[in-house]
């Protein structure tokens, strides 16, 4: 800034700030809007006009996790006031909670959440590791043809997901991997690997060498100043590489799509997979988007300092 | 006499005497990768290739023929696949364009100190972080013909966004802007924020005009990291999957992965599909390699 600003460049300055607080309203209205729908009753999830305020419920979030009738007559009024809370919420929407015996039966999305946090997970865990100890060869090794080398493996994570997808579905179907988690793991290894290494090479240059060249002159050996002094080094750039690899593959949809159907399907072709024919019942939908996206949303916190990094694979810092 | 050489040799060879040495240590940190990345992408990319020339279907149980370069040359010719690409044209330059210019000009909106700028830095960031496919997923409940919040907002009544055949590849792309006009956003604040000050104050004392300053300052200073913007959102638009399949099934909005996807899992046109992946494949890496070329450049700075 100047020292000295005129008068104009003050009221220049105060509508830029009020036309960025403008810009943000507009580019959070859609995330509000969902994570609202998430905790409305039914009928004001579709109402005309749009409705903006209103008493939230968390009626939705009980018909996501549970598996429901719609019932023939009125429900029994000793039944109903024997039932929790949760439930009364079900019968007052006419429909009934299905049991086996007792026990509440789930609806599919805890599965498949699940299934997304096993697969991301495991995934980040590997991707990471690997990608860490090829960062430090890269890092502190000459290597004959380096530049080519990195090349190829970014351009790895290049590559369009149908693409691979197909050759990839054969392959797995001779094997019998389709439809399984470690099927999935092993295609978001593949896909985040690369990634990890060029983010983890950017943290690990930024290590000086002197630290490990003391510790081999203190008697260390290689392996042991490398997981002494360079690892512990190396701790944040790990963690943000860890969170982009995990949001990576929690969000990933056309692997998911095309490999997995039931058993290891995870949340990103289910959610969408719920719309059906008909009219959709908006609120559950809703409300099972607003307990997926929440994570990322955090982690988006969290990793706010390193996002500029972690887009340009590392390339820029900052 | 050795242990007297020893002393004379640098530390890591030093410390290689006692350890692994130094090259066993980067094999055993690289090789492990690299085969990992050989064997689950360029392995099946092998695959497919091969299956290109062929007339294989994954669905039936029939062998399949050597056809050589039939797929391909049938590829080219049909005006179906040539309307897809001429759709997902379309679709990266609207929905790039999009992105860059508000992105760009919401950089320039930021790029000044004011009270919570980070708070709002890290909201704006928030729809690129999110998963594609549930974007669409949600922006169908947004774009809702009857009861939907935008055509409410903009007094458009009944107006089908996603299945009405016009528009449903622009409503795509506008998802597509909201969701990544933030990356161009956090790309220019850095460039942005690289621009020497003494710059701006040399221009202030000349009382060099705003659009002169804006001309001849901080365009050139920041096209390095714009263009980088661009040719990475080129490349992911050009791949766009996700976003599209899961907001509409209008033929008009079918992008070419889109049709690759059908292709190969709907019609189980293997082999053709394989052909279709690689003439896919080669203009991908064709940007890729411009993407490096240019991400290396401004590492260099």
């Amino acid at each position: 800034m100047a020292a000295v600003r005129t008068s104009s460049e003050i009221v220049l300055n105060r509508a830029a700030i009020v036309a960025v607080l403008i810009a943000t309203l507009i580019f959070l209205a859609p995330i509000y809007w969902i994570a609202s729908t998430a905790f409305k009753p039914k009928d004001l999830a579709v109402s005309v006009p749009p409705t903006v305020l209103f008493q939230p419920e968390v009626t939705p979030f009980v018909r996501l996790f549970t598996k429901r009738v719609q019932m023939q007559k009125t429900v029994d009024p000793q039944a109903y006031e024997a039932a929790p809370w949760w439930e009364k919420r079900i019968y007052d929407g006419g429909e009934r909670v299905l049991k086996v015996g007792t026990d509440v039966q789930l609806s599919q999305y805890p599965d498949r959440f699940t299934n997304s946090l096993i697969v991301a997970i495991v995934s980040t865990v590997l991707a990471v590791g690997m990608g860490t100890f090829t960062a430090y060869g890269f890092s502190r090794f000459k290597i004959a043809g380096e530049a080519d080398l990195l090349f190829f493996i970014l351009s790895t994570r290049m590559l369009p997901p149908v693409v691979v997808a197909i050759p990839m579905f054969l392959m797995y179907r001779a094997v019998g991997l389709n439809d399984s988690h470690i099927g999935l793991i092993i295609l978001y290894v593949a896909f985040n690997l690369s990634f990890s290494v060029w983010l983890m090479k950017g943290f690990m240059d930024e290590i000086p060498k002197e630290y490990e060249e003391a510790a081999l002159v203190d008697g260390y050996t290689r392996m042991q100043a490398f997981f002494k002094i360079v690892l512990p080094e190396a701790a944040t750039g790990i963690a943000a590489t860890a969170v982009f690899c995990f949001i990576t593959a929690w969000n990933e949809y056309a692997f998911a799509l095309i490999m997995t159907n039931r058993r290891a399907q995870t949340a990103p072709p289910f959610i969408p997979s719920q719309i059906g024919s008909g009219l959709p019942d908006w609120t559950t939908i809703a409300a099972g988007t607003f307990l997926f996206l929440l994570p990322v949303a955090i982690f988006t916190f969290l990793l706010r300092n390193h996002l500029l990094r972690g887009v340009t694979f590392g390339a820029i810092r900052k | 006499m050795a242990s007297v050489a020893l002393t004379h040799l640098d530390p890591a060879s030093r410390a290689a005497a006692r350890g692994w040495s130094d090259l066993t240590i980067r094999n055993l940190f690289i090789i492990p990768t690299l085969v990992f990345l050989i064997v689950f992408n360029i392995f099946p990319l092998i695959y497919s290739l091969g299956y290109s020339f062929t007339n294989f279907a994954a669905n039936r149980s029939e062998p399949w023929q050597f056809v050589g370069l039939q797929n391909y040359r049938e590829l080219l010719s049909d005006d179906h696949i040539w309307s897809n690409f001429i759709i997902t044209a379309k679709y990266v330059i609207v929905s790039v364009a999009g992105q860059m210019f508000v992105g760009f000009g919401l950089a320039l909106l930021l790029n000044r100190s004011f009270p919570m700028k980070g708070l709002i830095t890290t909201l704006l960031l928030l729809p690129m972080m999110m998963s594609a496919a549930v974007v669409g997923l949600f922006w169908q409940l947004l774009y809702s013909p009857s009861w939907g919040p935008i055509n409410y907002v903009f007094g458009l009544g009944d107006f089908a966004w996603l299945s009405n055949p016009d528009s449903a590849l622009y409503a795509v792309a506008i998802t597509d802007i909201w969701m990544w006009s933030p990356f161009v956003m956090l790309l220019s604040l850095a460039g942005l924020s690289a621009v020497p000050q003494h710059l701006y104050e040399a221009a202030a004392i000349d009382r060099a005009s705003w659009w002169y300053t804006f001309t001849r300052i901080t365009l050139p200073l920041v096209s390095p990291i714009l263009l980088i913007a661009l040719i990475f959102r080129t490349m992911e638009a050009f791949k766009t999957f996700d976003i599209a399949y899961t907001m509409t099934t209008q033929p008009t909005a079918e992008l070419i992965a889109i049709r690759l996807y059908k292709q190969a899992f709907q019609q189980w046109d293997t082999g053709k599909s394989c052909a279709l992946a690689y003439i896919v494949l080669i203009m991908v890496l064709a940007i890729t390699n411009l993407y490096v070329k240019y991400l290396n450049k401004v590492k260099e700075r």
